[in-house]
């Protein structure tokens, strides 16, 4: 540890503080608090929504899989940008910003609530968001304390306690101006960080065509195990319809690809400018920030074969000793100049905040505005509404830290196995229990509030069944398919003792991700149940601008 | 193409760059291209 990486991180620190403190002055009312008054610069929004997307585990652990998947993962980035930015941006974010305003809406939940006119609707979404999200949060807040823990060399606890109170006061006290001021900063330290990353990669291995001819030809390095699991070189996919091809399109590609946008605390960010020309303005921003994200994270994460093979003579991940996510940091210590170590150092501190950050956000709001507020002894108490959602922010925080801290202490591996697969249990349950639903309010004017809500509830529940009891990554780590049924996952069978993956077809269902199975369901008992059920009335539709001549 | 073994991880690496270009176009053409009214509408309702 230099004493550069020390002065470099105070004043990062430092710098977080002074931006938190300049979202704490402009804030005065609860939609300053929530929506930033609705006011934000375009490149604030825009960088604020990648960086809060883009978490450490998209780049050591996703640029990890890469080292062991290869450059396949490209496709989840061609879906990042094109789904996570454009459509979700120029589709989805001008319909949520219009509606959130119709409908004075300052959170996701809310706009859900109001739209569909149910206040069981507003709870439901808050609960799912308050009751998942620290289990997310807390497989952030896990990698960042132990990033700390190597790189200063301070012990575990204090890493974990000092990162989490740096974000407690700038978020209860900034809200959402504190969070997107330093998401700025911060992702904009990510861009200069990965820039570099990719820049010293591609020149240390002799530019891009030699790079990738290179990796091409480890093809028949590839470990026996993965050959095995379908894989065929780092340059090229899995064998369609292998198990290694599975995990790659349904989990990783469309997992992540599709979940994202239905994700409630990047939802709100459209709802923090001022008009659909802000939004316009920030897709240059966010397109090119996810590029240089996961796509450099990607690229690099296959081409550390190259060196591990250059160097030591192994692949990446025998290298790193089966562990995935030692792949990309053991990559930077020996391959990258010193000076590059403190700037990656600041690239994966800024990730971490900048997606802890607006998770707390959107934990407290649905705990303080959602729920709390919309009892029947504070809905109509005026005043407060600050208060109690700086309550709820605090309260999201003490769990998700209870849950990083605790959870592997009460139940060791199992617990660590928990939190590690917390960010494909959220953006899946997202998926399959918001999108619908959401779609639906912004364009349709069939849905019916009965629709939405059995909607939601199939997708909730599908999605959960499938990621107890069917698939394997998830129903491993959860350890309950295995005390009822005595498997790890339904969609395995015992044959002499012997694992035996079940299929249809190509399909392995042990490897199909909740969001095939709980996503079309979901679609389907909306539009059945809506067809059955009472529409809204035409001056409902009207004022969220789905009029008939609207 | 450009060293990489599967025309299908070509087509993902080449549509990354499109795709970021296809926003950075968007952003330019759309950059100079109802609000008191429905806040005011919406806050009254709500009352």
């Amino acid at each position: 540890m230099s004493i550069w990486m020390i002065t470099f991180v105070i004043v990062y620190f430092f710098a977080v503080g002074y931006l938190g403190y300049r979202g704490y002055r402009a804030t005065q009312t609860a939609a300053d608090y929530l929506i930033a008054g609705r006011k934000t610069h375009p490149y604030i929004m825009a960088m604020s929504y990648g960086s809060t997307f883009i978490s450490t585990s998209a780049i050591v652990g996703f640029g990890g899989a890469a080292g062991v998947f290869g450059m396949g993962l490209l496709w989840l980035t061609v879906l990042n940008i094109f789904v996570g930015i454009f459509v979700a941006f120029v589709v989805f974010g001008g319909r949520t910003r219009a509606l959130g305003l119709r409908l004075d809406a300052h959170t996701f939940p809310e706009l859900i609530g109001r739209r569909f006119q149910s206040r069981f609707l507003q709870g439901a979404a808050a609960t799912l968001i308050f009751v998942f999200m620290p289990l997310y949060a807390s497989a952030v807040l896990i990698g960042a304390a132990k990033y700390l823990t190597q790189q200063l060399g301070v012990p575990y606890d204090v890493a974990l306690f000092v990162f989490t109170a740096i974000i407690a006061v700038y978020v209860i006290m900034g809200g959402i101006k504190g969070v997107m001021y330093t998401d700025a900063l911060q992702g904009t330290i990510m861009l200069f960080g990965m820039i570099a990353l990719i820049v010293l990669t591609y020149s240390k291995l002799g530019g891009v065509t030699a790079a990738h001819q290179a990796l091409t030809d480890l093809a028949s390095q590839v470990p026996e195990k993965l050959a095995k699991g379908g894989h065929a070189g780092w340059t090229a996919m899995p064998k369609l319809g292998s198990p290694l091809w599975w995990t790659l399109v349904s989990t990783i590609v469309m997992g992540v690809g599709i979940g994202v946008l239905a994700q409630p605390q990047l939802a709100v960010r459209y709802m923090t400018v001022k008009s659909q020309k802000e939004l316009n303005r920030g897709v240059p921003v966010g397109g090119v920030f996810i590029l240089m994200m996961t796509g450099v994270a990607f690229v690099v994460g296959a081409l550390t074969n190259v060196h591990f093979h250059r160097t030591a003579g192994q692949v990446s991940i025998a290298a790193a000793k089966g562990d995935v996510e030692a792949i990309i940091p053991m990559y930077l210590q020996q391959a990258m100049p010193s000076w590059f170590s403190v700037l990656f150092m600041l690239t994966l501190l800024s990730a971490a905040m900048s997606t802890l950050s607006s998770q707390f956000h959107v934990m407290g709001t649905s705990l303080g505005r959602d729920l709390a507020e919309q009892s029947p002894r504070l809905r109509n108490s005026k005043g407060g509404g600050m208060l109690v959602t700086r309550i709820g922010v605090l309260v999201g925080i003490l769990v998700s830290a209870y849950l990083s801290y605790g959870l592997e202490k009460a139940f060791g591996k199992t617990g660590t196995e928990i939190v590690a697969r917390g960010t494909a249990i959220f953006f899946g349950l997202c998926a399959c229990a918001f999108l619908p639903m959401y779609a639906g309010a912004l364009w349709s004017r069939a849905i019916t509030k009965a629709g939405a809500i059995a909607g939601f509830l199939a997708g909730a529940g599908s999605s959960l069944f499938w990621l107890v009891f069917v698939h394997e990554k998830e129903s491993t780590a959860l350890l309950l398919c295995n005390k009822l049924f005595g498997v790890r996952s339904l969609g395995i069978a015992m044959v002499e003792g012997k694992e035996v993956f079940l299929r249809a077809g190509k399909i392995i269902w042990a490897f199909v991700d909740p969001l095939f199975v709980g996503l079309p369901l979901a679609i389907a008992v909306t539009i059945a149940v809506s067809l059955f059920t009472r529409k809204f009335s035409e001056e409902h539709l009207k004022r969220c601008r789905l009029g008939r001549t609207a | 193409m450009m060293g990489l073994a599967d025309p299908w991880v070509f087509v993902a690496y080449l549509l990354c760059i499109l795709s970021a270009l296809l926003c950075v176009g968007w952003g330019a053409y759309f950059w100079n291209r109802e609000e008191e009214e429905v806040r005011q509408w919406a806050v009254e309702e709500d009352k």
